[in-house]
């Protein structure tokens, strides 16, 4: 009677679960469902940064064969969400914040949506798109930072922030104090942003969307169209990358819901990679100034860190740049400042490791500074200031194995072999340089639903609404089952990127494992105890077993004293008569938690490169990525996460830079060609290393977030062994030839 | 006047090439004045302004008609429904568009369909034998050589093209020769690693 499951075929195996479909092209990502009857649309886009349309002339555009319709200000439907406060007192919460697409004939940006033509064609649309003709009246804009940071008038607080002594930093021994930049910075994921849109009838809606929050982008579409959630559907089966720029929605998605609706077919509109750049945020210009003091001994007195990032001019973003100094390493005094300064250009938003990945570079390089100045080791002057809690909070961590991190990554770098005197080692006639910094991101956990249905064959589905924009949260969450369940990974699926499914968290800020993890974990709990209550109806041997004595292994319950007592979940199911058991279980904040710990991910990354002393140019050799990100659920795609930010700590560093004509506010670089994201051959050795130990608060799984910790800290590394293989500090990014050669 | 077009698009010649081109650029002058007689009817522009055009894609031959403007990739992806081959930039700077046309690996944004007549076209959802994987398919499976996967398509095209060129015996060489397709998670290492098996592995591709 009792059957194993068989589980000859990969039991605890580590490849992606969603492997087949990304190697063969049968996953579908959100521009590729066909639909009947799909119509086009292709975006006109302002070529000023500020103004207003004059006059726009769509005659010739509308006449071009297949055209269906042309969207614009002046005949485009009225969108509820899209309705300013005082029009409507009684709708709270009904003002969109974003750029409210078509609303009027104000232009806030370069490359701003100003038209939006549908055909039945691509080839037609972008054909007849390119017939449409604006006429403006232009006004005076700002896009150059560097000048409007000058301008107080034109900033905006953004939060102080004061422990100690303001401004301690001046009354110790040695002291370093300069300013810092980075320049705008593009996600640009693989996968253009896309939206396709279905209406059935008037009030049911269906998106097929680039989103790394189906829920999210749901509830968005729910409150902008004035529908009832449970008629929007939005699916996010599959996002090509994303790296926080799909962590809201973007003019172009209630743009696609206007034109569906229209011309009454489903519409499809993939951005351009040109409008990639303009239209779906990025990782704000940042100017930051950034002074520390410290006793001889190496003990720090003081930290002043002061931002400046910029925002657009019709709405707010702000990121925790400065946080980093108030409670990375034990400082007793440190006070931080943050101001905003609007510019005529898209909305930036969050981007891989926001707020720390900015504060990081200016704090990690400041303290490199220090420890030349102090003559003590970079990693021993991080370890004498080691935060054994919170410094703001005081706050014990729900674990912290930092230390570890600093042990192994220094161990596989070879660290003993750098030099302590700057542009001191050479090999083959190239500079070379060591280089360290550390990352940190928050951890905690957020809410997630999650169901599971274990069915009379012996599989297992489990469903949530979240997304997988790549990390691998499917493989993860089908690991965490498969350990649970005492199933093989291949018995289970995980249903995702469905607002149809159990609500699940927006995917971001490293919280999705965390989050949906433990949703499945109470699912799993939830399921386990009712096959005991079955078993123990059935099997009479079970019905005198204590709840200790029950196992769950490879498809069957067993006694754990007696393991020829046992019973298949297969039987137990058949025998019963159930087809399948059903659970749906829910996973709250860890807001409790929060009041008692602080929760954090922390890397540090290590770096060996060599500089070409005549042209500057910069080979990478190695890069040595350590991380405390608790117990590592999926060690293979957990590697990849690591490495995948590496490669884009690289680009921070050595290639990525939006540049701006300021004599028309236009962007000069945006396409692959001239924005330079790291390539295969840019790529040294990456090793990876994790402290690998259970956190033991956060979650039941002991994991904490990898996502963002994967690329803070990597930019400044690399800073700093350009120093140390140079001694030219370089305080600008990117950290370009010349800038070595000046 | 469509079996003019067909005899002209049939061949692989330079001359034929020339004699396609001249007759598509004597349709381009002609279709506007035949449209305003058509009276803008879509069905009359859209006779005008399709040309015949045969293609093998993953060993199936297409009789298709298409606009001269229509690139390759937005056949495969839009007509076809091939939507494994993916659109990353639409400028040949990117690499996720990656197919084989006779065996060579190109950028299918940069190539015009019409410019393909009588060619062969291996995509994504060509290289697996039924349920069987491809060799590189399986080594990117096995080193984890992506993340969101929208890349992938491109990179496994461009990698067995990769190794059959010769261009793949050593870590450097294939890094160098692999440069045209860009993944943003950065799985580099990790493709490399299983370009590097594949080759070793020597199974005919």
């Amino acid at each position: 009677m009792d059957k194993e499951i068989n589980y000859t075929e990969s039991y605890f195996a580590d490849d992606r679960v969603d492997g087949i479909e990304k190697v063969t092209g049968k996953a579908k990502f959100a521009a590729e469902h066909p639909l009947a009857e799909m119509a086009y649309a292709v975006f006109v886009c302002s070529t000023i940064p500020k103004g207003a349309i004059k006059n726009m002339v769509l005659y010739e555009a509308r006449n071009a064969p297949g055209v269906l319709d042309i969207i614009y200000y002046l005949n485009c439907p009225t969108i509820p969400g899209h309705r300013p406060y005082d029009k409507d007192p009684n709708k709270k919460g009904f003002e969109w914040r974003g750029l409210k697409v078509f609303n009027d004939n104000i232009i806030y940006s370069n490359g701003q949506p100003i038209a939006l033509v549908i055909a039945d064609t691509l080839e037609r649309a972008v054909y007849a798109a390119s017939l449409v003709k604006a006429e403006y009246v232009t006004e005076d804009f700002i896009t150059d930072f560097e000048k409007g940071k000058k301008d107080e008038a034109l900033l905006k607080k953004a939060g102080d922030y004061k422990r100690g002594e303001a401004d301690a930093y001046k009354t110790a021994a040695v002291f370093v104090e300069d300013e810092y930049t980075i320049p705008i910075e593009t996600h640009n994921p693989m996968e253009l942003h896309a939206t396709t849109a279905v209406w059935e009838g008037d009030n049911k809606l269906t998106v097929y969307d680039k989103s790394q929050g189906p829920k999210g982008t749901q509830a968005e579409l729910a409150r902008n169209f004035g529908l009832d959630e449970k008629n929007v559907r939005v699916v996010t089966e599959y996002v090509g990358g994303a790296f926080g720029s799909a962590l809201r929605s973007w003019p172009h998605v209630p743009a696609a819901v206007i034109a569906a609706r229209k011309v009454k077919r489903p519409v499809k509109l993939v951005l351009t990679r040109e409008q990639m750049f303009t239209m779906v945020g990025y990782r704000p210009h940042a100017w930051q100034k950034i002074a520390i003091g410290a006793g001889k001994d190496g003990k720090l007195v003081g930290i002043s860190h002061h931002a400046i990032s910029n925002t657009s001019t019709y709405e707010d973003f702000s990121e925790g740049i400065v946080g980093v100094s108030q409670f990375l390493y034990d400082c007793p005094n440190v006070n931080t400042s943050y101001k905003l300064l609007p510019l005529n250009i898209n909305t930036p938003t969050w981007m891989r490791g926001p707020g720390p990945a900015t504060g990081c570079f200016a704090l990690e390089c400041a303290l490199d500074d220090l420890s030349y100045k102090l003559n003590i080791d970079p990693i021993e002057l991080r370890l004498i200031n080691y935060a054994e809690v919170h410094p703001a909070s005081k706050l014990p961590w729900t674990s912290k194995f930092l230390k570890e991190c600093y042990a192994l990554g220094k161990e596989k770098i070879g660290w003993h072999n750098r030099a302590a005197i700057p542009g001191s080692l050479k090999e083959n006639g190239m500079l070379v340089g060591y280089g360290m910094a550390g990352g940190v991101f928050g951890a905690g956990r957020g809410q997630a639903a999650a169901k599971g249905i274990l069915k009379s064959d012996g599989s297992l589905v489990l469903q949530s609404a979240v997304s997988d924009m790549g990390p691998g949260t499917s493989t993860a969450m089908v690991t965490i089952g498969a350990e649970l369940m005492g199933l093989p990974m291949n018995k289970i699926k995980f249903e995702l990127g469905d607002t149809d499914l159990p609500p699940g968290p927006t995917q971001g800020g490293s919280g999705s494992t965390s989050a949906v993890g433990a949703a499945i974990n109470a699912v799993c709990d939830s399921l386990k105890q009712t096959l005991k209550e079955m078993a123990i109806q059935q099997v009479p041997a079970f019905s005198t077993a204590k709840p200790e004595d029950v196992q769950y292994k490879k498809g069957m319950l067993f006694f754990k004293s007696d393991k020829t007592i046992s019973i298949s979940y297969t039987d137990l199911l058949q025998q019963s008569g159930k087809p399948e058991i059903e659970v749906i279980k829910d996973s709250a904040r860890a807001s409790a938690e929060a009041q008692k710990y602080a929760m954090h991910s922390f890397s540090v990354h290590f770096v060996k490169l060599q500089v070409h002393p005549v042209t500057g140019v910069i080979r990478l050799e190695h890069i040595v990525s350590t991380a405390d990100a608790g117990k590592i659920i999926t060690p293979k795609p957990a590697r990849s996460q690591m490495v995948g930010g590496a490669v884009g700590g690289i680009g921070m560093a050595l290639t990525e830079e939006v540049v701006i004509d300021h004599h028309f506010g236009r962007y000069v670089n945006s396409n692959f060609g001239d924005y330079h994201v790291p390539v295969n051959a840019d790529t040294p050795i990456i090793d990876v290393l994790f402290a690998d130990k259970p956190d033991p608060i956060i979650n039941p799984m002991g994991s904490k977030g990898i996502g963002e910790i994967a690329l803070v800290g990597v930019a400044p590394a690399i800073a700093n062994a350009v120093y140390n293989a140079t001694g030219k500090r370089v305080r600008e990014l990117p950290i370009t030839p010349d800038k070595l050669l000046s | 006047m469509e079996q003019e077009y067909k005899e002209n698009c049939a061949g692989e010649s330079r001359r034929d090439f020339l004699k396609k081109s001249t007759a598509l650029a004597a349709l381009a002058t002609a279709t506007p004045v035949l449209l305003k007689a058509a009276g803008n009817d879509e069905k009359i522009a859209g006779y005008f302004e399709k040309i015949p055009l045969q293609l093998e894609v993953n060993g199936k031959v297409h009789n298709l008609s298409v606009e001269p403007r229509v690139t390759l990739l937005d056949l495969l992806r839009e007509q076809l429904n091939l939507t494994g081959t993916k659109k990353g930039c639409d400028h040949g700077q990117c690499g996720a568009c990656t197919v084989h046309v006779d065996g060579r690996r190109i950028n299918s944004c940069l190539s015009l369909a019409v410019m393909n007549e009588g060619k062969n076209v291996t995509t994504i959802e060509g290289l697996a034998d039924g349920e069987k994987l491809h060799p590189m398919q399986e080594s990117f499976i096995k080193h984890d050589g992506f993340q969101c996967g929208y890349c992938t398509p491109g990179q496994i095209m461009s990698a067995i093209a990769c190794v059959k060129e010769g261009h793949a015996n050593s870590v450097d060489e294939i890094r160098e020769f692999m440069s045209g397709n860009i993944c943003r998670c950065g799985a580099y290492p990790n493709i490399v690693d299983a370009i590097m098996e594949v080759k070793k592995g020597g199974q005919p591709l």
